[in-house]
């Protein structure tokens, strides 16, 4: 990997100022344009269309190998990733439940003496595994900028207001029907420095955890009918237009509550499961939630 | 149960870059409280593909306990200082360097290679990557694992600790590169992975 690539990337994201090889990006380097990343991305995709054209597979996952998330260019494994049967632990998850999480944490808007700034609303759904069972009894973690694009971290520095009565960080444990709820405010499109005038579709970062580590994932929702989406790396980094879609809530009117907040769905689907299941686990009856 | 209908998975993202203030937890990397009859570290650096040290990665790792049994107690975000949840959560520092304090694992199975899973998060990284760190001391159960036999030499090293002389761990990730840490696809078979030169992630 060339070394220019690399210094292009001590600057590419928010870094906090104290390291050294932070700062900010010198003028006169050739500044990448939006224009400039669309055309990789499109050309991407277009490759992809052809590839699915002559009979490849549909991808369901990001690359990891993709440039135009500058970021990802020394990030990411140069070697397929391994083949291997899960074994014993990864067969099983870690178990988490109510004394871990209170039931009031999957309201991101009651976090502090007043009210967020912005829209309210309600994000839910089901977690299933990929046999369509229920994920019953597992975390949800999720964060999120503030309805302004403003993330509440330190090394955030997009001039746009903090909330004070805005953290953005919630957590829930899914129901025996797999479902999750947590009301929140609609996060703001941020600007990020991938290249000149980039700027993230608004999205809810989600951590989940399945009934095996095999089907641990993180990932983001958006927001549909986003503008964003085609001049995004990260979204884009799922070629293929089903997957992509997989990752946009709908609008819900009878998730919508009247005189209180807007209703968004969004089911989560893990990888199926490894380990074969007695028939109470199966239906959720382990754990916690006896 | 009868045979249910496959469901295609939803797509992971990366973690990005503010994961800071909501992932890392109190305790999360203690797993039993250090000092602990039997505790040791487990510590490594993860590095990029020019060799850098990557300042945000966050780390996951999931273990049976020094007898090998899988617990699954709840309680992995309360740390209550006597349970043993086999869970923890390092963020690495600007350096790199993430640690973890927790016991030995032991082999699941009579015979079995010890080894603790592991899931890496970072910027830049599209999508989490499992992997294992194996104990270094059993040359016999390493050599019958069917991963690790599985692997030529040199990408087998990537997943076996060093013991520190204190009794801990080291263990470094290399996302990329020179020594570039093998990383686990757990779905599909082997003739999946042809498919997936310079390609998906899974």
């Amino acid at each position: 990997m060339p070394q220019e690539t690399n210094a292009q990337l001590e600057t590419d994201e928010l870094v906090p100022a104290a390291e050294p090889k932070a700062g900010h990006a010198p003028l006169d380097r050739a500044v990448e344009t939006q224009a400039d990343l669309t055309a990789e991305i499109n050309a991407l995709g277009d490759a992809y269309a052809r590839a699915l054209k002559d009979g490849a597979p549909a991808e369901t996952q990001p690359r990891l190998d993709y440039a135009p998330y500058r970021s990802s260019i020394l990030r990411h494994p140069t070697k397929n990733l391994h083949h291997a049967d899960p074994e014993t632990i990864e067969l099983y998850s870690p178990a988490f439940g109510h004394q871990d999480v209170h039931a009031l944490e999957s309201d991101l808007t009651i976090q502090h003496n007043g009210e967020p700034q912005g829209e309210r609303i309600i994000v839910a759904g089901r977690v299933l595994d990929g046999d369509g069972r229920p994920v019953a009894g597992q975390l949800v973690e999720i964060w999120q900028a503030n309805s302004s694009g403003r993330y509440i971290h330190k090394r955030d520095q997009h001039p746009a207001p903090l909330d004070p009565n805005f953290t953005g960080v919630g957590r829930c444990i899914t129901g025996a029907d797999g479902s999750y709820s947590f009301t929140t405010i609609k996060p703001g499109a941020y600007p990020w420095k991938n290249h000149l005038n980039a700027w993230r579709p608004a999205h809810i970062h989600f951590s989940l955890f399945g009934r095996e580590f095999t089907q641990r994932i993180v990932t983001q929702m958006y927001f549909p009918g986003d503008q964003l989406f085609p001049l995004d790396p990260i979204y884009q980094s799922i070629v293929d237009q089903d997957a992509r879609d997989r990752l946009v809530a709908s609008y819900d009117h009878d998730l919508t509550q009247p005189e209180w907040a807007l209703g968004y769905k969004w089911d989560i689907i893990l990888t199926g499961s490894k380990r074969t299941w007695t028939e109470n686990e199966a239906l959720g009856a382990d754990g916690d939630e006896e | 149960m009868s045979n249910p209908t496959k469901l295609v998975p939803t797509p992971g993202q990366t973690v990005g870059p503010f994961y800071g203030y909501a992932l890392p937890y109190d305790k999360d990397r203690e797993l039993l409280a250090p000092g602990s009859p039997g505790s040791i570290r487990l510590q490594g650096t993860v590095y990029d593909g020019a060799g850098h040290t990557i300042p945000d990665a966050i780390l996951e790792i999931w273990q049976p306990d020094s007898e090998g049994n899988i617990v699954q107690q709840t309680g992995s975000l309360v740390r209550d200082g006597y349970t043993f949840t086999g869970f923890g959560r390092s963020a690495v520092g600007n350096s790199g360097v993430y640690t973890f304090t927790t016991v030995n694992p032991g082999p699941t199975k009579p015979g079995g290679a010890a080894f603790i899973s592991v899931a890496v998060f970072a910027r830049g990284l599209m999508n989490r990557l499992f992997t294992r760190v194996y104990l270094p001391e059993d040359q016999e159960a390493l050599a019958a694992d069917p991963l690790l036999s599985s692997l030529d030499p040199e990408r087998r090293k990537t997943l076996i600790a060093r013991r520190d002389a204190d009794g801990g761990l080291t263990w470094d990730i290399r996302l990329q590169g020179e020594g570039e840490t093998v990383f686990l696809n757990f779905e599909g078979g082997p003739a999946f992975e042809g498919a997936a030169a310079g390609g998906a992630a899974q």
